[in-house]
């Protein structure tokens, strides 16, 4: 059982959320707990399909598990589980654990529940796909995902504009980066010849030599930053604010923020090593931490601060990759770690702290610790292990990542402006670490709070508990804690053994130790001096709102692409239609001009018979006079009808049958169909006055005509080589049918079909759906001025077709029965039985009709789609492709030796499916008309 | 022959596109209904013509014609015909939202005849 499950289950890992997600909107309906619940049983279910398998990456293994897709286009669902997909997978569920825990006591009594577990799930779900594929196109399908449901989780509160304009901005920045890397990843597709991961990794060199290797990195690179938030693109993160706290304590501690770097992890062995990769990766690193930590100095919103900080920190984990040792490698995966447990606990803090007090702004919080001590005491050490305090994890990376400064100084001028840059950053990360302490807990009384703050209830704080734990521990017990993950982490990462590397507390006295001193020391002092700080900044740096400049961008982009299609489309369908029909006439004579044989081949034609030849002339008489007196409606109407019975015949003549039965079958209900349409539409057409318009549309019509006709002819008078014979030759062996079109419809092309049928299904919906609501008065007299008959049904016709109606349907059955073998079929049989039915209700009427035959033809055509595809399933258990049918030969008593394909099966499908929409929709019109009279019935009386 | 059928073809797809062309919904609705005949014939004749030899298996046939054309071309009349459906009841649904029956709805029924549009709703 265990070694079953350890061939499928990380796909489930990642899919059993988005099965969840219904699950836990649906249980909010029960009450609001039971969402909370769902979700975290879900997550608890995803961790335990997670588990089997947890052993394979801690003994130096990658589990693999896929499934071939299109092979030819180098698609797979394959997925893959390495150290660092376990680590993250880790990160994601048990941090995802504690933040459903902390939203259930957050969120208040007017917020959705439902709605938010359901998107919280969906956008775990993605997060896992992406740590959890093999496959790169695969990973950017889930990447996507993420953008999307973070858009849905940043606008949670729907009702605000900050939310929705954040929720904007975040999809279209991470939305386009991830297009950007998936051109990237085709790239790379292209060089290495496959998109899977284990074939990508091992081909780091061929990747790095090849002349694309610059445009697939930038465009990589352009996902990553998007997505993690690094400069220039860091803009949209501090707007995400916008979303409830849980949200953010997720997305920007543990997940969405954390794909970008998660990306540079993974692809490390393919893209590192070279210097475009040092400049751009470590280069966009060190802006952004820098850039970040002297910002969040300056946020007095809480949450403001805690953005910032981790885009400093982002930057901070980039720039340690851009060092592209494997040292630094293992500092970045180890601050991966860290960044996520102090990161979330302070923005849980921060949720709680708005959540007693109503507000986050640091000048008005002040003096909390009296308040809320036991939170106070939380948020002291995970903002000290922000800082880099000893003992504290986040010490112990940054301490690394000092380190690697100095290793990356090479000792020339340039080169040292590194360590001193990012002491830099940490002066100002102290500053706000101190700030995030002092200035909410400490820092005299709180100013003009609406009310008095206590501590939340005890569960709500038991995720911040549980992180800080952590923080502490791995601060003081590294080697236990974390070391056996990070080193399989670190290995899957650079696909080699992981280097030695220290997690001790005490190295002893040296530079980065005295860095950290540094920091700590002047850190302090420019927070006790931060007023004048404040006022420096505020007077001497212009400020720029990145929100305005985007929504401004956003808006010339409107406007400009309004401009472009305006050009061509200024509201009038005629227009348009001319412009299309135009292009395609243009198209063709392109076409004919590029042709170098002549229009003509040398096929022997046809000579012509006196029957045709009449009939070909009677139906491009009634062509051209449907035309000519389309403002006469119901004439044109008949005229039309004329030419599909013409057309049905000329079927006949050239070796169709099966389309002539269609067509004329066709023709009767769309005869009636517009018939009943057209009482309700104005029964002329107004002259136009428009000449210049005429002339256009004559030359128009007339030149596609003839451009039509001249393809026609050069293709029918060229011999051809078929792929039909084989259809002709498998007809009966394989499929067991002497009626090729009706095999081709059932089995060779079974899909299609399936396919069309779905169409025609959705046509029908869709007209039930328009007309629902639909009230026309009905026109009291006909176009001449007479009065409509009362008696819309007349005895004679009612007796005539209630006798014909077994007539018609046996006719149905035995055109169905026929029809794998001889002109027939589902379709055919289908359109039979539906005028025989429409007739039933012409004649009779609606209510009498309806009285007698009980059935809905909602349920008609539902059941016909099932039948096709529970068809196609069954040949897909029996481990065959979708849709293989098979036959045999049954003797019947009397009838004799009878064949039976299981594609009968999905005929009878078909079948359904024609009947339930045509009749769904021409009594849906009739309903109209019967509606219209009753509402006369009622004037009259 | 061939000529014959290329030019009905022609001539369909002609009347059709002129009446796609106009301006109120019935007459477009038609001319979809002529354009979809065309295209069914234009697809049927990329099977060329064959007199006699329908695509029957069976041991006294002299020759097949070309079945597949033909199998596309009878799905194709099913779906045009659920496309005609949709389309009039989009032009009743227009109808009755807007109180005409232009294409493009109110604005261009104004200009061109006020009181006739009157007359046609009694």
């Amino acid at each position: 059982m265990l070694m079953d499950l350890l061939s499928f289950n990380l796909p489930l890992v990642a899919l059993i959320p988005f099965f969840g997600a219904p699950l836990a909107a649906w249980a909010a309906n029960i009450n609001r707990v039971a969402s909370a619940w769902a979700a975290g049983l879900v997550t608890l279910l995803s961790l335990i399909m997670l588990m089997p398998a947890m052993s394979i990456p801690f003994a130096g293994e990658t589990l693999i598990q896929s499934w071939s897709w299109l092979p030819a286009l180098g698609l797979d669902f394959a997925f893959r589980l390495d150290g660092l997909a376990l680590l993250f997978s880790f990160l994601i569920l048990l941090i995802g654990l504690l933040v459903i825990l902390y939203a259930r006591y957050y969120l208040s009594p007017g917020d959705s529940m439902g709605r938010f577990f359901a998107y919280l799930l969906m956008f775990m779900g993605s997060m896992l796909g992406i740590v959890l594929s093999e496959n790169l196109i695969q990973l950017v399908v889930f990447w996507e995902l993420t953008s999307l449901t973070s858009f849905l989780l940043i606008s949670y509160w729907q009702h605000q504009q900050d939310a929705r304009d954040g929720a904007r901005m975040a999809l279209a920045i991470t939305g386009a980066g991830g297009l950007a890397m998936l051109a990237g990843v085709l790239i790379i597709g292209h060089i290495v010849g496959s998109y899977n991961l284990t074939e990508v990794l091992a081909a780091g060199d061929l990747i790095r030599q090849h002349d694309l290797y610059l445009t697939a990195l930038v465009l990589i690179l352009l996902g990553v930053f998007t997505k993690s938030a690094q400069f220039p693109f860091h803009f949209w993160l501090p707007h995400a604010m916008a979303a409830p706290t849980p949200v953010s304590a997720y997305l920007h501690s543990a997940t969405m923020v954390k794909a970008g770097i998660f990306m540079l992890a993974r692809l490390f062995p393919a893209l590192s090593g070279t210097e475009a990769w040092g400049w751009l990766v470590g280069g966009a690193g060190m802006i952004t931490m820098v850039l970040g930590a002297y910002t969040a100095l300056f946020k007095h919103d809480l949450k403001g601060l805690l953005a910032y900080s981790t885009i400093s920190h982002l930057g901070l984990i980039t720039l340690l990759f851009g060092f592209g040792t494997q040292l630094a490698a293992v500092a970045a995966i180890f601050h991966i770690i860290n960044h996520a447990t102090f990161k979330a606990s302070l923005f849980m803090v921060a949720g709680i702290i708005d959540h007693e007090c109503g507000s986050r702004d640091m000048r008005k919080v002040n003096g909390m610790l009296k308040y809320m001590p036991h939170t106070a005491v939380l948020a002291m050490i995970a903002a000290s292990a922000m800082a880099g305090v000893p003992l504290l994890n986040g010490f112990l990376s940054k301490e690394m990542f000092f380190q690697q400064a100095v290793t990356a100084s090479g000792g020339n001028i340039l080169t040292w402006a590194i360590p001193v840059l990012v002491t830099l950053g940490a002066i100002f990360s102290v500053a706000y670490s101190l700030r995030f302490i002092h200035d909410v807990f400490f820092n005299g009384e709180p100013v003009g709070l609406t009310k008095t703050p206590h501590e939340p209830p005890r569960f709500m704080k038991i995720p911040v508990d549980i992180l800080v734990l952590l923080c502490l521990g791995v601060g003081m017990a590294p080697m236990i804690l974390v070391a056996p993950i990070l080193t399989v982490a670190v290995s899957a990462s650079l696909q080699e053994a992981a280097p030695a590397y220290s997690l001790a507390i005490w190295h002893g006295i040296n530079l980065p130790l005295i860095m950290s001193f540094i920091a700590m020391g002047i850190g302090a002092v420019v927070y006790f001096n931060r007023h004048k700080l404040f006022r420096w900044h505020d007077e001497n740096l212009p400020r720029i709102d990145a929100r305005t400049l985007f929504n401004m961008c956003l808006h010339g982009l409107l406007v400009a692409t309004g401009k472009i299609s305006r050009l061509f489309d200024r509201g009038s369908l005629q227009n348009a239609t001319s412009w299309v029909l135009l292009s395609a006439v243009v198209a063709v004579v392109a076409g004919y001009l590029q042709f170098n044989s002549p229009l003509l081949g040398d096929r022997n034609l046809m000579a012509v018979d006196v029957l045709t030849l009449a009939l070909a002339a009677f139906v491009i008489l009634a062509s051209v006079l449907c035309a000519v007196l389309h403002h006469q409606r119901l004439v044109s109407l008949i005229i039309v009808g004329v030419v599909g019975l013409i057309v049905s015949l000329g079927f006949v003549k050239f070796s169709a049958p099966d389309l002539a039965l269609t067509q004329l079958s066709v023709e009767v209900v769309t005869i009636v169909l517009l018939l009943l349409a057209l009482f309700f539409l104005p029964q002329h057409t107004p002259q136009e006055r428009n000449a210049s318009r005429m002339t256009r549309d004559v030359v128009l019509s007339v030149s596609a005509g003839v451009s039509v006709m001249l393809l026609a002819m050069a293709v029918m008078s060229r011999d051809y080589a078929p792929i039909s014979d084989f259809f002709i030759e498998n007809s009966k062996p394989g499929g067991g049918g002497t009626n090729v079109v009706n095999v081709i419809l059932v089995d060779f092309r079974g899909f299609d079909t399936l396919g069309e049928i779905v169409v025609l299904a959705l046509a029908g919906l869709g007209i039930f759906a328009m007309l629902k609501q639909l009230r026309l008065p009905a026109p009291l007299r006909d176009i001449q001025g007479r009065e409509w008959s009362h008696d819309p049904h007349p005895p004679i016709m009612q007796t005539l077709t209630r006798l014909l109606f077994p007539l018609m349907l046996m006719v149905a059955v035995f055109i169905f029965l026929r029809g794998h073998n001889l002109p027939g079929g589902g379709f055919i049989a289908g359109l039979i039985a539906a005028v025989a039915l429409i007739s039933q209700y012409l004649a009779n009427g609606i209510d009498w009709t309806n009285q007698r035959i009980r059935a809905d033809m909602h349920v008609v055509t539902a059941l016909g789609l099932s039948a096709a595809v529970v068809t196609g399933v069954v040949a897909m258990l029996l481990s065959h492709p979708f849709l293989t049918s098979t036959f045999t030969y049954l003797k019947w008593p009397l009838v004799g030796k009878f064949e039976i394909a299981s594609a009968m099966a999905f005929d009878l499908g078909v079948f359904l499916v024609v009947v339930g929409a045509t009749v769904l929709i021409l009594v849906e019109l009739g309903k109209l008309s019967h509606a219209s009279h009753e509402m006369q019935q009622q004037e009259r009386y | 022959m061939e000529w014959l059928v290329a030019i009905v073809i022609g001539v369909m797809t002609a009347s059709g596109v002129y009446l796609v062309l106009r301006a109120r919904t019935f007459p477009l609705v038609l001319g979809l209904t002529l354009l979809s005949y065309a295209v069914n014939v234009f697809l049927f004749s990329m099977g060329r013509l064959q007199v006699g030899q329908a695509a029957i298996i069976s041991p006294e046939a002299s020759g097949y014609t070309d079945p597949l054309p033909q199998a596309l071309v009878l799905t194709a009349i099913v779906i045009a015909f659920g496309m005609t459906a949709f389309l009039i009841v989009l032009a009743l649904k227009a109808r009755s939202e807007l109180g005409n029956d232009h294409v493009d709805g109110m604005s261009y029924v104004a200009e061109e005849q006020a009181p006739k549009s009157k007359a046609d709703q009694t």
